[in-house]
C-alpha cells in the first residue's frame, strides 16, 4: 500500500460551507439523488466524498459522510442517498429535502479510494447496492475526460426496481462493461439466477490479475469483505483493491 | 452561521453518555478499512518494535500471550462518525511491551501485515493509554475487526488502531502514516474534533 499513492488535496482547513438544494431526481423507490449548488466549491476527485451536518431546531446535529455521485462540474455538486428504514439522516435527506432547502457540508474528503484520468490501467469496479455511488462518480469522470482506460462494472443490486442510475447505464460508454448480480429477483433475460456475489461472477466479469487492474469495491461491509476477499483469493494484488465501506 | 436543517429532529444519543462532537452513537460495530482484509496465521504472527538506532526486539504469539494482560473497556471513535461505548477488549499494555526497551523515541510509526501504517506520539502509547489487543468481547478479535492482533488507542480516532498489527518502529521524527499523507489529521484528537489536515 504505497503511502504517498494520491496526494492529500484538502488545502488548509475543510471549511464548511452552505449549499443550495437545486433539484431532485428519485432513482429508484428507496433513493433519490440531490443536486447541490455550493458556492465556491473547489472541485473534487471521483471516489471522494462530503460530510453533511443536519441541525434540528434546538441546536442538536449530527453528521453522515456522503459519495459524491456527479464529476467535477463548478459549484454543482451530486449526492444519491438510498433511505434506510429507521435512520437517522437518510430518512430526512430522500423524503424532506426539497429544492431551495440548504444543507451544511464540507468536504472533498478521500484521498485513497479515488480514480484518476492520469490512471491508463484496467479498472473493475464491484458495487453493492448504494456501493455504486462513487464508482459511477468514476465512470462519469472516466467520460467526461474521454479517457480510454478500460473500465468493467459488476453491480451487485437486490432486484431490477432497485437499479439506480438506470438509463444512464443501460446507454453506457465505449470501452465500459457492466454486469448486473441480481441478489434477490432476476429479470427473466438474466444470465445467472439471482444470489449473492460469488466468485465466478468475478472470474466471469472482472479482469485477470494479470492485466495488472486496479480494483474498487464499495458497499455494505459483508459484500465488500466478501468480494475483496474472493479478489484475493483470485490473485489480485491486495495493494490494487481498494475499498469503501458504508456500513451496515 | 448555523443552518437549520427544517423538519430535521434527528435522534438524541441515550441518557448519560458524552459523545465528541459530530459523533453518533451506534451498537453495531461497523469496520473501516481501506483495502481486503488480510488473514494472518497465529503460528506465523510476529510482532517487532524497532528503536530509533536499528535495534529490533520481537514477540512470536506465545511470547505475547505469556505477558500479563488486562482487560479494558473503553469507548470507541470512528472518523467516519461513528461511536461505540463501552467496548471490552483484552490485551497487552503497551507499557509492559516496551518496559525493557531504551529509546530517545518521540514519535512511533505502527506497520500492519497489509501495508497500512499509522502514526501516533510515543507518548499517547504510554501510561496506561494503549494496548496490543486480541480479544474483543471475551472472543477471538476476528479478522476484519484486526486479528489475530490490533493496536488499541482508544483516546484517538480509531484509524490510529492499527488493525493487524505487525510493527512499531520508534523515530526521532514524526512520519505520517496511511491516512495522515492523504488529508487526514496528524493526532486525531476526536474531542477537538481532528478529523482532517487543518482541524
Ligand atoms: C465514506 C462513506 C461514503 C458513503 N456514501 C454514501 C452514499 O453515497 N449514499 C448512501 O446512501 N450512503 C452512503 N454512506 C452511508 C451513510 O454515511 C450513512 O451511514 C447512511 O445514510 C445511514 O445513515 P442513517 O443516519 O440514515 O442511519 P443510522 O441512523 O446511522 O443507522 C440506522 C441503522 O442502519 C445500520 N446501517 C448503517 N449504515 C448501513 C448500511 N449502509 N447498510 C445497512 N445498514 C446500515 C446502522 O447500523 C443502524 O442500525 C457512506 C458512508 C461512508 C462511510
Amino acid at each position: 500500500m504505497a503511502r504517498t499513492a494520491v496526494p492529500g488535496r484538502l488545502g488548509d482547513r475543510l471549511c464548511w460551507r452552505v449549499a443550495e438544494v437545486t433539484g431532485r431526481r428519485v432513482e429508484s423507490p428507496t433513493a433519490v439523488t440531490v443536486v447541490l449548488d455550493v458556492p465556491d466549491w473547489p472541485g473534487h476527485l471521483a471516489g471522494q466524498h462530503v460530510d453533511v451536518r443536519l441541525t434540528a431546531e434546538d441546536g442538536y446535529s449530527t453528521q453522515r459522510s456522503y459519495s459524491i455521485a456527479s464529476a467535477s462540474d463548478g459549484q454543482r455538486l451530486e449526492l444519491t442517498v438510498q433511505r434506510l428504514p429507521d435512520g437517522e439522516v437518510s430518512p430526512y435527506l430522500v423524503d424532506e429535502l426539497k429544492p431551495g432547502d440548504q444543507l451544511e457540508l464540507r468536504g472533498p474528503v478521500g484521498g485513497w479510494f479515488v480514480w484518476g484520468q492520469d490512471q491508463t490501467e484496467p479498472i473493475l469496479l464491484v458495487a453493492g447496492g448504494s456501493g455504486l455511488v462513487p464508482l459511477m462518480c468514476m465512470i462519469r469522470a472516466r467520460e467526461m475526460a474521454g479517457s480510454r482506460a478500460p473500465f468493467r462494472l459488476l453491480y451487485s443490486v437486490r432486484g431490477p426496481d432497485e437499479l439506480l442510475y438506470r438509463s444512464e447505464l443501460r446507454e453506457g460508454s465505449p470501452g465500459l462493461d457492466i454486469s448486473y448480480l441480481y441478489t434477490r429477483q432476476a429479470p427473466p433475460d438474466a444470465p445467472r439466477p439471482p444470489g449473492r456475489v460469488a466468485p465466478h461472477d468475478l472470474v466471469r466479469n472482472g479482469w485477470p490479475p494479470d492485466f495488472g487492474p486496479t480494483c474498487y469495491v464499495c458497499g455494505p461491509t459483508g459484500f465488500v469483505e466478501k468480494a475483496t476477499a474472493y479478489l484475493v483469493l483470485l490473485g489480485h494484488a491486495p495493494e490494487r483493491v481498494r475499498t469503501e465501506r458504508f456500513g451496515g | 452561521m448555523t443552518i437549520i436543517s427544517r423538519g430535521f429532529h434527528g435522534r438524541r444519543p441515550s441518557e448519560g453518555t458524552k459523545l465528541p462532537p459530530g459523533q453518533y452513537e451506534t451498537n453495531g460495530f461497523p469496520v473501516l478499512s481501506a483495502g481486503p482484509t488480510p488473514h494472518v496465521e497465529k503460528s506465523s504472527w510476529e510482532l517487532s518494535v524497532t528503536t530509533e538506532d536499528g535495534r529490533r526486539h520481537t514477540w512470536d504469539w506465545a511470547a505475547l500471550m505469556a505477558l500479563p494482560s488486562e482487560s479494558p473497556t473503553v469507548d470507541l471513535h470512528c472518523v467516519t462518525k461513528w461511536s461505540k461505548f463501552g467496548t471490552e477488549w483484552r490485551g497487552v499494555s503497551l507499557d509492559v511491551l516496551l518496559a525493557d526497551v531504551e529509546t530517545a523515541a518521540e514519535y512511533a510509526l505502527v506497520t500492519s501485515y497489509g501495508g497500512y501504517t499509522t502514526n501516533v506520539p510515543l507518548a499517547d502509547l504510554l501510561d496506561g493509554k494503549a494496548w496490543i489487543t486480541y480479544s474483543y468481547d471475551g472472543d477471538d478479535l476476528a479478522p476484519e475487526h484486526g486479528g489475530p492482533a490490533r493496536l488499541l488507542v482508544p483516546h484517538l480516532y480509531l484509524w490510529k488502531s492499527a488493525k493487524w498489527v505487525r510493527g512499531i518502529e520508534l523515530l526521532e521524527s514524526d512520519t505520517p502514516g496511511f491516512w495522515e499523507t492523504v488529508g487526514y489529521h496528524n493526532y486525531g484528537d476526536p474531542w477537538r474534533e481532528q478529523r482532517y489536515q487543518g482541524d
